[in-house]
């Protein structure tokens, strides 16, 4: 039987817009007592970095370069319009100007609210990463099989 | 026991949810939350979210456009 009160999401995306849609997601959930699991992979990994802005991090020329170029949660692309990277700050000022919680302020409130963050082994060894270039708040680096376990009987989006 | 105010007219989904529970988390057991809020989402959802970690709902009361819901934390 599904337990209507556990959430966890795939965050594959690296763009602002579906971060904001998955943290959305996520702090509604925690908000209302859902256990709310987020699972960072691939693209995503990029919004659990300590460095928000464009670093150079990681181990491994290739692995430096990329991690520089796609940099952190505070430089994220929008998926649409991105205008040369204007929009995520365009975007920002909209949303605060209409009173709408930003991509920060979500990410904080999920912290606040005991959100579980999750990255992907997977993902961290591709971008020759380490446990330090990581927000400390992130709970564990797990493989697919322990997510299938916190995720269990639970609810399961893709973003 | 404390008494303890929290405006949320202004805020959308899913921060009308989030400050209310974080502040919930923060206030001493037996203190009163005050909620303004509107109608709506908030005013079905808050109480109902509140009451589910066992705090008691004391009121819920219209005032104009607004309305407040007190809230003691258990």
């Amino acid at each position: 039987m599904t337990n209507e009160k556990k959430l966890s999401i795939i965050c594959f995306s690296g763009e602002f817009d579906k971060a904001v849609a998955a943290l959305t997601m996520a702090t509604g959930a925690a908000a209302v007592n859902w256990e709310v699991n987020l699972f960072f992979t691939f693209w995503g990994f990029n919004i659990i970095k300590k460095k928000g802005g464009h670093a150079l991090v990681g181990t491994g020329f290739l692995a430096r370069v990329f991690n520089l170029i796609m940099g952190g949660r505070k430089s994220l692309p929008l998926s649409r319009l991105n205008l040369g990277g204007a929009s995520p700050g365009l975007m920002t000022g909209m949303m605060k100007s209409q009173n709408v919680a930003t991509l920060e302020e979500l990410y904080q409130a999920a912290k606040d609210l005991g959100v579980n963050l999750y990255a992907c082994e997977m993902s961290m060894n591709i971008f020759g990463m380490k446990r330090e270039h990581l927000d400390p708040s992130v709970k564990a680096v797990i493989g697919v099989p322990a997510f299938l376990k916190y995720s269990e009987d639970g609810q399961t989006i893709f973003i | 026991m404390d008494i303890h105010t929290l405006d949320i007219t202004k805020e959308h989904c899913p921060m009308t949810f989030v400050k209310a529970k974080l502040v919930l988390a923060k206030i001493n057991s037996g203190d009163v939350l005050e909620i303004t809020l509107k109608g709506g989402e908030p005013l079905e959802n808050v109480p109902k979210s509140a009451a589910e970690e066992g705090h008691r709902i004391l009121s819920i009361e219209k005032n104009g456009e607004s309305h407040v819901i007190k809230i003691e934390k258990n």
